[in-house]
């Protein structure tokens, strides 16, 4: 009801501000990362190191990039798996 | 030991010159020493907004290779005795000053001034570079629209990287009207996105396009909200604490109405 009556008086009619605001987070997700390769880099070597605890990947072949779809971002990695280190299944610690 | 602070922007016509020369004739209103420098070298401009365009000899590139003192180039305000403009040169090209050149300009103009209050280039490449090189604080201006604030968070990651730490906002040409519609971007819209601390919020005013016609900057004219908006980003800038104004519009039939029967 209240939202009908907004609607009349113009209030949520064109609220083109909400657009502005939307695509302007998206696209600066994007203008920032590439403001600072050096940023995705990071993450990068970071994530090697986290996973390299639990599993082989290969270092070479590992792919971290920002892919967007319409109304979102997302962060793809492609990080291929050459072995599975032993232990963690079985509720053994197994660090090295 | 004065304060060096540089108007930058990355988008062209969001207010760089108009902000500049206001908030420069806004601090020798309250009675320091300034000087604002032109490094729009090519497209000067704020010569005109501050209606001393006839009293230009030297310029900064003069002072840059030489041909001139650096005194002899400060043009004298017509309303104040303690604000001078450097103003850029018209007929050389961006790269005429070199980043240590500039770097040692505003290092000597430093220790004559309370205030320098450098106006940048729009872009990021070589004049920005210059513009900011003797810079110690920065203000970012931007409109309150996709173009202008994308290009504001530009300039704040470069300023970043040139180890200028947080910057100032002013946000320029506000229309109250359009924002209270749902069309424009509110403060805290443009707030929440970049991320830095708003030291000003300026009004769409045409008091502005009277006041540059006139070449006497708005800042000084009691009559005019943009001139009241820019008297307190220059008392913000001293290090008094304004609140921001209240920038709503009076309230017309509709809302009378919408008041009567309770929503709002």
């Amino acid at each position: 009801m209240f939202d009908f009556i907004n609607r009349m008086f113009g209030k949520e009619s064109s609220n083109s501000k909400t657009v502005a605001t939307e695509r302007l987070r998206l696209v600066l997700v994007h203008d920032r990362a590439n403001v600072s390769p050096h940023m995705l880099n990071a993450l990068k070597e970071d994530l090697i190191k986290v996973i390299s605890e639990y599993m082989e990947i290969d270092q070479t072949a590992l792919e971290v990039n920002l892919n967007q779809e319409d109304n979102s971002v997302a962060l793809v990695a492609n990080i291929p798996v050459l072995k599975m280190k032993r232990g963690y299944a079985s509720g053994a610690a197994s660090h090295s | 030991m004065g304060e060096v602070i540089v108007i930058t922007s990355g988008k062209g016509g969001v207010g760089k010159t108009t902000t500049t020369a206001n908030i420069g004739t806004g601090l020798a209103a309250l009675g320091y020493k300034v000087v604002m420098v032109d490094t729009d070298i090519g497209l000067r401009n704020l010569d005109v907004v501050m209606g001393l365009e006839n009293r230009i000899v030297y310029d900064i590139v003069d002072v840059a290779n030489g041909n001139c003192r650096l005194k002899q180039a400060l043009i004298k305000d017509k309303r104040f005795e303690s604000l001078f403009l450097l103003p850029a040169a018209q007929t050389k090209d961006k790269n005429a000053v070199s980043t240590s050149q500039m770097k040692e300009l505003v290092g000597n103009l430093k220790q004559e001034f309370d205030y320098v209050i450098i106006d940048c280039p729009a872009g990021i490449e070589q004049g920005f570079k210059n513009a900011i090189a003797g810079a110690e604080r920065a203000i970012v201006v931007t409109n309150p629209e996709v173009s202008a604030v994308r290009d504001a968070d530009r300039i704040i990651g470069l300023l970043e990287a040139e180890q200028l730490h947080d910057p100032m906002l002013v946000i320029n040409r506000l229309r109250p009207a359009m924002v209270k519609k749902g069309d424009m971007m509110n403060i805290f819209d443009v707030e929440d996105i970049l991320a830095i601390k708003i030291i000003g919020v300026v009004p769409e005013d045409e008091a502005i396009v009277v006041s540059t016609n006139r070449g006497e900057p708005a800042v000084l004219d009691m009559a005019s909200k943009a001139g009241q908006a820019y008297r307190n980003v220059v008392k913000r800038i001293s290090g008094e604490d304004v609140p921001l104004m209240n920038l709503e519009e009076s309230d017309g039939f509709v809302d009378k109405l919408k008041k009567l029967i309770g929503i709002r």
